[in-house]
This record gives C-alpha cells, sequence and structure tokens, in this order.
C-alpha cells in the first residue's frame, strides 16, 4: 500500500471577500449537514457538560485558568525571551516569525537542510494560519497529514472545518468513499474500525521514511524550556518522535512561565474540547536526543508565530483575546456556528473565537463582515475555560471596523474603518438624534402610533421571514401621560 | 440538581422607578402598563420619568458607541433620587447595569452617576421575586404555557431563574418544557437584518421548538426576543403566539370576570 499524492488541491483557509453570507446560505439550505451538525454539537456540549458536574468546581478551575492566561500575558515579553534562552540551553533551537511568509521561509529552509521533501505532520493549527502546506507544494516540497480528521480533509481536498475535529463535517460514508477513491488497493468500507487501520497503516509506512516531522505546541514553559504537546492518536509522539527533525510550531501567546502553570490549563483544555478528563497522550518535549540516548529526533526546532499576535497584546482592550487555549467549546456552543459549520467563515479559525482573533491576523478589512455574524447570545463566554469575554470583545471590533475608535488618540487596529456603511452610519445618527430630543421623539411617537396604518408592510430583511413590526395604537408615554391625568 | 429558587429579601421600597424601553413604548406598550400596575398594586409608587426613550443598546451592539454614549446619557440624569430602576426587560437592563460602565468609560463626567445607577437596576421578574418576595395569587383559568428566557436575562443579568420562580406559583398555569430551552432564539438587534437567513434559522428552530411543547401561549420577559418569535410564527401561518410576562401575570392577578 503507498501513500497517495493528496494535497495539491487543498483550497487556502482565507477566502477573501465578502462571501460569508452566501457561503452560511449554502448550507442552511442543507438539512442534511445541518442536521449533522446539530448532533455532533449536541455530542460535544454534552461530553464537556458530563466532565463538569460541579458548576463551583468549574468556575473555580476557569478563575484559576484566567488568571494563569492574564499572568503569562502581562509578562509575554519577558516569558518568551526566557522560554528562548531555557530552550536554547536544552538543544532547542528557536526561531522568529513576523508573518506567514517568514515562518514558510524558516519551515522550507529547514526542510532543504535536511534534504527532505516531504513532511509528515501531527495537528496544527498554526501551520494552517501560515499556509504551510501550499507554501511547501509551491517549492516542490510536500506535507503529509498524520491527524486523521486532518488526513480526511487533505485527501477530500478540503479544508479542516473545526481546530479540533477538522472533518467534523464529514460523514461516516463520505470518508469511506474517499478511502476507496483515494488511497490505493482499498476496497469501500464504511467500518470505522478498518478506516482507521487503513489510515494508520498508511501513515506507519511515512513515520519511517521522512527525516521531518512537525507538531503544534499546546503549552511552552518559560522556566524549564518544555513544550506539551496534547493529542489523542499517538502520531503527534511518532512526528516528535520518530524523524530525525522534529519541527514545532507555535503562536508567541502560547508561553507560560511555571510547570504548574500546565496541570490546570490542560484540565481546562482537554475537558472542553473533547470531554476527556485527559487525552491518551501527552507529549513533554525537552530536548533533542543526547548523546547516551539510542532514540528521538537528532535536531528539535521550535518557530514562533506572531502574525498579528502583537496587535492585540499591545492593546489593553484587545489583550484578553490570546488568552484562548484553543480548546474549541465556544464554536461547539455557538448557535451560528451550530448551524453552517467551520467551512462557512473563510478563515482558518471559525466560530466566536476566530471572530475576534482573525480580524488581528488578516486585518478588519480581511475578516469583513465576519464580526456581525454574531447575536452576541453569550454562549461562548458563558463556556470559556479562561473567561474570554468574547461578546464585548466582538461589539468593540463591530465599532472599530465600521465607525472607528471613538479616541482618536488610540493607536488603530489593522483595517480599521474599513467596514463602515455610510446609511447605517447615517441611520444611527438620526436614532441617535431622535432618541436624545424627548420632543422630537415625543413627536415620533405620536406620528408611528397614529399613523400605524402606514407602517411599511415590507421591512426588508426583517419580513422576509416575519410578519410587520407595526407599532401599537399609543406608546407607553401616552398611556401613563393618560393615567395621570385621569 | 435543580438551581435553587430564588430567595427574595421582603424588603418594601416605597417608589421606583419604571424605565420602559424603547420596543415596550411603541410596541408593546400593554405590557409596560401591566408591569407598572402590578408594581402599584404592591403599594408601591411608580415614577415613569417622561423624558426617558432607549438604553441605547441597539447603536451600542451595532457598533456606534458614540451614537449610543449620546442616547444613553440623556437617560443617565433622570434617576436623581436613590429609588430601584426597574426595566420590563433583560437585555435592557443588562445594558443599563453592565455595558453602560464599558461604554461611559471611567474619565466621563457621568461615570459616578451611571456606577450608583448600576446598583439600582433591577429586571421586572427580578425586583418581584429578589425584592418584593411576591406572593402571587392564582385567579386565572387553568393554561399550559411555555417560558422563553433571553440570553441577557439568562447570562447578563441572571434572572432566567426569577420569571420560572414568579410562574412556579401560579397554582392553575403548567409550564412545560421546550428543546434547548438555553438557546437564542436569533434576535440580537441589527443581527437579524445584517445576517438575515443566519437570524432566520435560529428564530425558525426556536419557534418549532416553542409549538412543539404544545403549550397555548409563549411567555418571555423580552420584547426583542417575542417580536422575533411571535413575527416568526405568524409568518408560517401559526395562530400560537407569546406575551410578555408582565401582561400575562396582570391577567392571572385580576378577578375572575
Amino acid at each position: 500500500m503507498s501513500a497517495p499524492q493528496v494535497n495539491s488541491t487543498q483550497p487556502m483557509h482565507f477566502m477573501p471577500g465578502p462571501g460569508f453570507r452566501s457561503r452560511s446560505k449554502e448550507v442552511l439550505d442543507n438539512p442534511f449537514l445541518r442536521q449533522s451538525f446539530r448532533g455532533a454539537m449536541d455530542f460535544l456540549m454534552q461530553k464537556r457538560a458530563a466532565q463538569f458536574p460541579d458548576p463551583a468546581n468549574l468556575e473555580a478551575l476557569r478563575s484559576q485558568g484566567e488568571a494563569i492566561r492574564k499572568y503569562s500575558l502581562s509578562r509575554l515579553p519577558d516569558l518568551l525571551e526566557q522560554l528562548e534562552a531555557n530552550l536554547t540551553r536544552n538543544g532547542i533551537q528557536v526561531h522568529w516569525a513576523e508573518n506567514p511568509e517568514q515562518a514558510q521561509d524558516i519551515i522550507a529552509g529547514l526542510m532543504e537542510k535536511a534534504q527532505a521533501p516531504l513532511m509528515v505532520k501531527g495537528k496544527s493549527m498554526v501551520s494552517e494560519e501560515v499556509e504551510l502546506n501550499h507554501a511547501l507544494i509551491a517549492r516542490g516540497m510536500d506535507a503529509l497529514e498524520s491527524d486523521m480528521g486532518e488526513y480526511i480533509v487533505q485527501l477530500a481536498g478540503e479544508r479542516p472545518s473545526h481546530i479540533i475535529m477538522p472533518a467534523i463535517h464529514k460523514t461516516k460514508e463520505e470518508i469511506a468513499r474517499l478511502f476507496a477513491e483515494k488511497v490505493p488497493g482499498v476496497d469501500y468500507t464504511d467500518s470505522v474500525d478498518e478506516l482507521i487501520q487503513i489510515g494508520r497503516r498508511v501513515l506507519r509506512e511515512k513515520f519511517r521514511e521522512t527525516k521531518v516531522g512537525l507538531s503544534g505546541v499546546n503549552f511552552a514553559v518559560a522556566e524549564t524550556g518544555t513544550l506539551c504537546l496534547v493529542e489523542n492518536e499517538g502520531n503527534g509522539r511518532m512526528c516528535t518522535t520518530v524523524p530525525d527533525m522534529h519541527i514545532a510550531i507555535t503562536g508567541i501567546e502560547k508561553v507560560v512561565e511555571k510547570l504548574e502553570h500546565v496541570p490546570p490549563l490542560l484540565a481546562l483544555l482537554t475537558r472542553s474540547a473533547t470531554g476527556q478528563a485527559v487525552t491518551t497522550y501527552f507529549n513533554w518535549i525537552s530536548s533533542p536526543r543526547k548523546a547516551h540516548e539510542l532514540d528521538g529526533p537528532k535536531e528539535v526546532h521550535l518557530v514562533l508565530v506572531d502574525n498579528g499576535r502583537t496587535q492585540a497584546y499591545a492593546r489593553e482592550d484587545f489583550r484578553s483575546t490570546l488568552q484562548c487555549i484553543r480548546c474549541g467549546a465556544c464554536m461547539n456552543h455557538c448557535p451560528v456556528y451550530t448551524r453552517i459549520g467551520g467551512l462557512a467563515y473563510g478563515t482558518t479559525y471559525p466560530g466566536p473565537i476566530g471572530k475576534i482573533i482573525s480580524p488581528h491576523m488578516l486585518g478588519l478589512e480581511g475578516t469583513g463582515e465576519l464580526v456581525t455574524a454574531s447575536s452576541l447570545c453569550g454562549a461562548c463566554g458563558e463556556v470559556c475555560p479562561v473567561r474570554i469575554p468574547i461578546p464585548e470583545l466582538l461589539i468593540d471590533l463591530r465599532a472599530r471596523s465600521q465607525s472607528g475608535g471613538p479616541d482618536p488618540f488610540t493607536p488603530q487596529l489593522k483595517g480599521e474603518g474599513s467596514n463602515r456603511k455610510p446609511f447605517m452610519a447615517l441611520a444611527f445618527s438620526l436614532w441617535s438624534l431622535l432618541y436624545r430630543s424627548p420632543g422630537l421623539y415625543r413627536l415620533f411617537a405620536w406620528s408611528a402610533t397614529r399613523f400605524r396604518a402606514l407602517a411599511p408592510r415590507n421591512q426588508g430583511a426583517w419580513t422576509r421571514t416575519r410578519t410587520p413590526l407595526i407599532p401599537a395604537k399609543k406608546s407607553l408615554h401616552e398611556l401613563v401621560r393618560e393615567r395621570r391625568n385621569q | 440538581m435543580p438551581p435553587p429558587t430564588p430567595k427574595g429579601t421582603g424588603s418594601h421600597p416605597g417608589t421606583v422607578y419604571f424605565f420602559g424601553t424603547c420596543l415596550v413604548d411603541l410596541f408593546d406598550p400593554l405590557a409596560g402598563l401591566s408591569a407598572m400596575e402590578i408594581l402599584e398594586q404592591r403599594g408601591i409608587r411608580v415614577v415613569f420619568p417622561d423624558s426617558q426613550s432607549c438604553c441605547g443598546q441597539p447603536a451600542y451592539t451595532s457598533g456606534y458607541p458614540a451614537e449610543a454614549l449620546k442616547v444613553a446619557a440623556q437617560q443617565v440624569v433622570l434617576f436623581e433620587e436613590d429609588w430601584p430602576i426597574i426595566v420590563p426587560s433583560g437585555s435592557c437592563a443588562g445594558m443599563m447595569k453592565h455595558h453602560w460602565l464599558r461604554l461611559f468609560g471611567k474619565d466621563h463626567p457621568l461615570y459616578d452617576k451611571v456606577q450608583a445607577i448600576a446598583g439600582r437596576i433591577y429586571e421586572f421578574t427580578e425586583f418581584l421575586v429578589k425584592v418584593l418576595d411576591v406572593r402571587l395569587d392564582d385567579r386565572g383559568a387553568p393554561c399550559k404555557i411555555v417560558l422563553h428566557t433571553s440570553c441577557s436575562a439568562r447570562r447578563e443579568m441572571g434572572v432566567h431563574l426569577t420569571s420560572k420562580a414568579l410562574l412556579a406559583q401560579l397554582d392553575k398555569v403548567e409550564v412545560l418544557q421546550q428543546e434547548r430551552e438555553a438557546e437564542c432564539c436569533g434576535f440580537g438587534g441589527t443581527f437579524s437584518v445584517r445576517q438575515p437567513e443566519l437570524s432566520a434559522a435560529m428564530a425558525g428552530d426556536k419557534a418549532q421548538a416553542l409549538e412543539a411543547t404544545g403549550a397555548e401561549l409563549l411567555v418571555s420577559a423580552d420584547c426583542g426576543c417575542l417580536s422575533n418569535i411571535n413575527g416568526t410564527l405568524a409568518k408560517s401561518g401559526s395562530k400560537f403566539q407569546g406575551q410578555h410576562i408582565a401582561t400575562f401575570l396582570k391577567s392571572r392577578l385580576e378577578p375572575k370576570a
């Protein structure tokens, strides 16, 4: 059985332009997909809830997690320097990438150095964020995804639709057809066990042959120079131990100061993400192979990616965005994500966290109407294990994207004001004038109620699926005045 | 384990302010009037400042904080006395209690006033249960209803339990349970018109879940959710409709005809 050449058809993550509404409509019009997302999210929500039976314990753990993340971010520059020094002391080489292109160049350079045309990849959202697979293909190299979900979306020529469960949008039958079609020598089977065995066999060969393995990082511990990696399939351990070179890639916000900061975050991460008390594998990576050791990579590299994170860091009001530990609970509980899945968003990170972090990476002009795609119901903020105030951040990003900040001296966000709609701005100016002028409002309310028969029956988007809003016969103001005069 | 029923302090303020909210004012004044009358029946003097209009939430959540601030500043000065401020909507109450502080910011000359007001804001059902500790005498005919609590009432104000506690006092009212009770109805202010397909999908699912309980009536303490759900139900040809909880309570407390 040989591994297929798979990834040349995978689309880019970032789909610029105003396509969100049409993409989400496509999913909304597909009852089968909607049912399937709904079922998957219900399952994940139940699994999480089962891990947090006691609300008081959950809140205590969230407070701890929030405090650790806030503390780490408050010392971010110091901790990054400490991390670099200790990793270097341990023999792990540190590289800094300001943007996706730099990250691509660093990794491609390392592969050239290792004379490796192919890398095996463990699951890494930051590698997706920097569009690593595309960059490698463009340089005549290749990458093979080894996380089962990522392997499936790569085979299918698609993108991950969830940060934890990349292939959650695909059914068992679709995957069975995909394997029969794309993996040489495989007959159709929709037995999940058999499908997993097929994937494992293909990947096992590749782990053995490939000189470079890539992984993400869940936490980087500054005081010890240790990289922590959470996974369930063992592919992460293979990628980080079997090939001669291990390249880890992560965002600069993943650093914590002490080892003792890891257990609370780990407990929150796995419980919130997959409803597991702990993952099957937890890897602590602290050095390359030592002189007396028989296995392990000969070189370990860490690529620390900024890609807009310093913008969020530099602004006190947006810094909490970087508290995220990438559990995906906000997606699983989001009534919008539940209905459209992750692909419609057109960004690497979908769902509520995607809406607040992508503008720093891609600019508000790049993420466009995404900031409006929330009813602000607050379900995301309620489940966030590190208490990121996602709805408040969205409200602030809406303001930044449309009207510009109220304070002209604050440094602007990338793309600030780029989604200003003149009609909307005018409407709210008039609204503001009306609702802050009692005399004018009284006249307006009197006219709106007296001429209620003239209220438009077509109220645009509202009346496409609802009956029109018709004012009452008299306003509450008027009824109260009448009672007083009785 | 069911959440504990909120307990009231049983204190009895002589006078309260009533902030009607913009949606109640124009689209459901009966809800505002019912709420005021229920308070008055308990011997409370209800003061309705005439210059009130809107908490500013529509502009604030749409990304127009400057416009929201001007409207909110006009309201802040209406509550000079140290009386509780009763709001017949969880989301407007949440705006006044929590978001006004962010909107004004510490450097605003009205910030101290806003802070003082925040401690006096009560959603209507919250006030009945947590402050007045009311006992309701149900005089209506037996009926089955379903309750929808808004996301703001639930997550910002934490008052979804007070509506339940009030309804539980009504002997002849059976409250049915809908699927996915805590999920948003898809209103979200301008979300409903900026992302109409998403909003409609959420509203459709919510309307279906509520109607599927077989209840005769939907009750809610938020006019935004109600206009969204009622409009969606009516457009689909359904006869099932929702009513503000104040209007419903008032109808139960009146002597039988």
